[in-house]
């Protein structure tokens, strides 16, 4: 690396390398702006991809704030294990809250039945987390094309004491001027990469060779059917009925969330090239595949006003 | 490929959700869940056709209310552009999320209702659309069903408009005129059969032709500060690395420089994207600077050619949109955040108020309310380094901050 003579120009006129740009801008805003952020981290691709921009940010200084993982204890395996190693790697700190506890310590109680979730848990693991290490800042892989209510969230959205967004009184954001200012007890929610698809995510991690959990690519997984969405068959964690047939299937993931709500999607596509294919040709949204967002017409916004990513 | 960034003009049931959501069902860009949903939101309605509005009205109460309240950011590519089209609310007391969603744009889609004609608030529309200096306009005449597709209707509609165009400041500003139906799809990504009076391009092909406008590029770098690195580890040990984006032209290594306000000079030494050096770092590019000498800067100083110094002065005056319900009054004092910077000021004086729709000025004012637009004085408590906003978009124009509240309050454009 490091060789000189290449003009940055030519790095700066394609659709990607400027959301790059863009990103990169808005993490050193967090750093210059805060004095305690930090990035939530759920090993999916798009904090995976958070953090290669963090990375690209700070160099040749390391990342200047710790990530953190809301765990729901319903995490497939393979996620965790990549978490590990990419901090390892990096040598950044991880900081791991379980939603386990806070069904412990009586905070949040479990769903039952055949559409229980943690999902919605998280997000009072997620307050306490705040309140407990004083976080200002929270630096999310939240995208705008994810979801209707998403399209209306700012680059720097500021959350009130009990985490919740005021959707109709959002602060105005001009040209790139992010206005960081908060009061003692509000915190800011950050969204890097809000005015990236799902395509320009994938695109990326296949130009800057990224590497990503497996669950990813096409593999072979003991399945079952319902309302037309393939689940993962692990009884453990995501309830099933008796007719709910187990069948073996080759299948990937298009989005990695809590095991009881991702749905796979049936997938030959075994490497980061096919992959990009194949979500280029989708006719299918990123979303289809999160039995979370198909609760209500409003299921996002509502659990957003609640303090939810 | 490029990326074009749009912003939407128009009064309340124009039409505009609707026009965006047939922008992406005619190319292609919804997908079949969206496309599901829609239908079955428009059946439970009763509607004849389907509502595309409830592609984009994100929020509960805009779908209650039928209306655009907030911004929604749409994306959509055809092979050769990304788009980003920012759907801003078309109602009066939502003017402060126009001017947001055209700073960012450029090019701009007013929508006017071809039974209704040039009104009030399509005055309002494209004056700031020229205020901000938004390179391209389209104007989009709509529902040209319900008037027939009359060839009549449209020439006078742009006659009108035309009357307009004489009044704006910024003449160099492109503007076209397409009669569309949004509900019906005609001249909106594919060309209608309805209107053999007009020979022109549909709204798509219009902008698939646009130039990636370069009104950020002005041959006059400026590098706000952002954040100093500094890695002390043993192979940085030194290091001391000036983050930020640059803006208005390029920088190169060996580029003699200002640092602002001390006005130390030096030279660029390298350039760093990651753990890449480059020779050259052009505008919007977000890179790390390494200077000759060591010298002390911090965030919010600025890094400029030598020879090519912005204006350094501890007061300004612009042309203000104000966006809050609180009054700005003469002596009133904010945060005003230029770039990465922030200085305190204080209101020196209100000198008039402009009237968006073209019907003159106001003097005397004793205060700004909620989505007033005025020339305003600023005295600031330092020095701020900066360019009118005709001659950079981006150093020449400021947000401000209430320092109790902590919100965005105004935006302002130096003149």
């Amino acid at each position: 690396m490091g060789t000189r003579g290449q003009n940055i120009m030519n790095k700066n006129t394609s659709h990607i390398n400027s959301l790059e740009n863009e990103a990169i801008y808005i993490m050193r805003e967090v750093a210059a702006q805060f004095e305690k952020p930090v990035l939530l981290f759920s090993g999916g691709k798009d904090s995976i991809t958070l953090v290669r921009l963090a990375q690209k940010a700070f160099y040749p200084a390391k990342i200047p704030f710790p990530l953190m993982h809301i765990d729901t204890g319903h995490n497939f395996p393979e996620t965790i294990e990549f978490r590990d190693r990419l901090v390892k790697e990096l040598g950044l700190e991880l900081i791991v809250r379980n939603v386990q506890d806070s069904i412990d310590q009586g905070k949040v109680k479990e769903e039952s039945g055949k559409y229980a979730s943690r999902n919605q848990l998280q997000t009072t693991t997620l307050l306490d987390a705040i309140e407990e290490f004083k976080f200002d800042a929270c630096i999310g892989g939240a995208r705008r094309d994810e979801e209707k209510a998403r399209a209306k969230e700012r680059i720097f959205s500021v959350r009130d004491d009990f985490g919740q967004w005021d959707e109709k009184n959002q602060r105005p954001e001009l040209f790139d001027m992010l206005n960081g200012a908060i009061e003692l007890g509000q915190n800011v929610r950050v969204f890097p990469i809000s005015n990236w698809t799902e395509l320009d995510v994938w695109s990326y991690i296949e130009k800057e060779n990224i590497e990503i959990p497996s669950i990813y690519f096409a593999h072979t997984r003991a399945t079952f059917l319902r309302d037309g969405l393939i689940w993962s068959a692990d009884d453990e964690v995501v309830y099933r009925e008796e007719d709910e047939e187990v069948v073996e299937r080759i299948v990937r993931f298009r989005t990695v969330g809590d095991m009881s709500c991702t749905a796979a999607v049936l997938s030959e596509a075994a490497d980061i090239k096919t992959v990009v294919q194949e979500i280029r040709e989708s006719t299918i949204s990123e979303r289809g595949a999160r039995i979370d967002d198909k609760r209500s017409e409003a299921a996002m916004e509502k659990r957003k006003q609640q303090g939810y990513f | 490929m490029e990326v074009l960034k749009i912003a939407t003009a128009g009064s309340v049931d124009d039409g505009k959700s609707t026009l965006i959501g047939r922008i992406l069902y005619d190319t292609k860009s919804m997908t079949t869940d969206k496309l599901e949903a829609i239908e079955k939101t428009s059946k439970q309605r009763g509607y004849d056709y389907l509502d595309f509005s409830l592609a984009t009205d994100g929020l509960v109460a805009e779908r209650e209310q039928g209306i655009t309240i907030d911004v929604a950011h749409i994306y959509f590519s055809t092979a050769n552009k990304s788009y980003i089209i920012a759907d801003t609310p078309g109602h009066v007391e939502y003017t402060r999320n126009m001017v947001t969603g055209a700073s960012t744009s450029q090019a701009s889609l007013i929508l006017i209702d071809a039974r209704k004609g040039v009104i009030e608030q399509t005055n309002r529309h494209f004056f700031i659309n020229n205020l901000l200096r938004v390179k391209d306009v389209v104007v989009a005449i709509n529902k040209m069903d319900l008037v027939d597709y009359s060839e009549e209707v449209y020439n006078r509609i742009k006659a009108d408009f035309e009357d307009l165009m004489s009044k704006r400041d910024y003449q160099d500003q492109t503007i076209s005129f397409i009669p569309v139906s949004a509900l019906k799809g005609d001249n909106v990504v594919n060309k209608s059969d309805k209107m053999p009076w007009y020979t022109g391009e549909s709204i798509l092909e219009h902008l698939e032709k646009l130039d990636k406008s370069d009104i950020f590029n002005v041959g006059t770098p400026r590098f706000p500060v952002q954040y100093v690195i500094r890695p002390k580890t043993e192979d940085f040990h030194d290091y001391r690395g000036y983050a930020g984006k640059v803006y208005g032209g390029n920088l190169s290594v060996g580029d003699d420089i200002v640092v602002l306000p001390s006005q130390t000079k030096s030279k660029i030494k390298d350039i760093y994207f990651y753990d890449e050096k480059y020779d050259t770092a052009s505008r919007r590019s977000s890179v790390t600077i390494t200077l000759e000498d060591d010298i002390n800067v911090s965030r919010g100083d600025m890094i400029v050619k030598e020879g090519d110094l912005p204006t350094i002065e501890k007061q300004f005056t612009a042309n203000v949109c104000w966006m809050d319900s609180k009054q700005l009054t003469p002596g009133a004092k904010y945060v005003v955040q230029h770039g990465v910077n922030k200085v305190l000021a204080k209101v020196d004086a209100i000198h008039h108020k402009i009237h968006p729709d073209y019907s003159g000025i106001e003097d005397n004012v004793s205060g700004l309310g909620m989505n007033d637009i005025a020339s305003v004085s600023f005295k600031l408590n330092k020095p701020m380094f900066f360019d009118k906003f005709k001659n950079h978009r981006t150093n020449g124009s400021f947000i401000i901050i209430d320092s109790q509240s902590n919100s965005t309050v105004g935006a302002g454009f130096i003149q």
